[in-house]
């Protein structure tokens, strides 16, 4: 599935399928700090994301003072 | 997972752990709109009558916490600041005008917008520059000091900004790690309008996470910008954030537990308090079998002793 990632918007390729737990803890990534959307819909931690799907993981922390 | 509220189970399209719940899309947005009408009610914020002035910068929160003020039917208009920083200001006024025009002018509210660069003849991290000043400090200056006199001068009621609960934990983190007494006050999500001339300031959003606010608008097709702030890199307000969310995943509602207490200790007045040494006295007796203080009759290491004793006796 192709996986769309910020800070820096970049593009990776990842092996479907596969639970959303288990993408973002291959890409060393805390649920707490981001979203992951299928499509334009948001998915729970326990989704099985297939091959074909189109994945963006949004990054909610931000910063400054 | 089903939405744990829905007597349907409708699909689940988050899950809340601190709350031990899942919400579909529906009740999600009941959800929030309800943590923020009681966080509105308890720290006394503001009423439907009142005027309302939202900071709003573009980002989630600023533009989820004016979405939901509308849709809970108070008069908000907001104000932006565009500080002149590039591309990322472009960005993010495109996205505040974009949302005005297409959902708050329907509610009847209207945005406001000043530009850093008409009024000082640089954008920020230009004056920062000529001040030799760090440009967030800079920038929190002018922010604070244009919605102010905008919020004074228009005659709002009251000025409400988009400070979420991550927000507020790590800025309470860091007080605590350098205790800074003084800024501890000012962490409350209601100030008055102490003196003449300063606006009556409010956080509604301080209830929800960072990621329940940036659900909100993704459920609700709010579009703001993703990107951050080019000077927001390698702050220590992330850093914060991200030790706080590595607790949070170990043991949810420890940014809650830790913000939440906080503000209870600080709004309950401290009891009379009796000395350590008071307590002991009232409560320390010796021990039965040796004689060490302790306050139930037998100390919990003899006890212990005890049990172990008759453990390892051989059975007959
Ligand atoms: S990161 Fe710094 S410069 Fe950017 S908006 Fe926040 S305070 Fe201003
Ligand atoms: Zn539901
Ligand atoms: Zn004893």
């Amino acid at each position: 599935m192709l996986v769309q990632l910020s800070h820096p918007h970049r593009q990776v390729e990842i092996k479907g399928p596969k639970r959303t737990k288990e993408l973002l803890r291959e890409l060393n990534l805390v649920m707490e700090a981001h979203l992951v959307i299928r499509g334009d819909e948001l998915v729970t931690e326990d989704e099985m994301l297939a091959d074909a799907d189109q994945i963006e993981i949004r990054p909610v922390i931000s910063g400054g003072a | 997972m089903n939405c744990t509220k829905c007597p349907t189970s409708t699909r689940a399209v988050i899950g809340l752990p601190r709350h031990n719940a899942a919400f579909c899309k529906a009740c999600f947005t009941t959800f929030v709109h309800e943590q923020v009408a009681r966080a509105i009610k308890a720290f006394k914020m503001f009423t439907p009558e009142d005027r309302i002035l939202v900071a709003v910068s573009g980002g989630k929160d600023s533009l989820a916490l004016w979405h939901i003020l509308l849709a809970l039917g108070y008069r908000a208009d907001a104000l932006y600041v565009n500080l002149g920083i590039g591309a990322y200001s472009e960005e993010s006024h495109r996205k505040v005008r974009h949302y005005a025009e297409t959902v708050a002018a329907s509610h009847g509210a209207k945005l406001l917008v000043h530009v850093v660069e008409q009024e000082a003849g640089a954008g920020i991290r230009e004056l920062a520059t000529i001040l030799h000043r760090p440009t967030c400090s800079t920038c929190g200056t002018i922010k604070r000091y244009q919605f102010n006199r905008a919020a004074v001068e228009q005659e709002y009621d009251v000025m409400a900004t988009g400070h979420n609960l991550d927000d507020e934990a790590a800025r309470l983190l860091g007080n605590v790690l350098h205790w800074q007494d003084e800024y501890l006050d000012k962490q409350s999500p209601t100030l008055p309008a102490s003196v003449e001339g300063f606006a009556k300031k409010v956080k509604p959003l301080c209830r929800l996470s960072e990621r329940e606010i940036a659900a909100y608008a993704v459920v609700n097709r709010i579009d703001y910008i993703v990107e951050e702030c080019p000077m927001a890199k390698g702050s220590k307000m992330i850093l914060y954030k991200e030790v706080l969310n590595r607790l949070e995943t170990e043991s949810p509602g420890t940014k809650q537990r830790f913000y939440w207490g906080f503000l209870d200790k600080q709004t309950t007045p401290a009891p009379a308090t009796e000395s350590m040494a008071e307590k002991d006295q009232r409560t320390l007796t010796p021990c039965t079998i040796c004689g060490q203080p302790t306050t139930a009759g037998t100390c919990s290491y003899c006890k212990m002793m005890a049990k172990a004793k008759t453990a390892a006796q051989p059975r007959a």
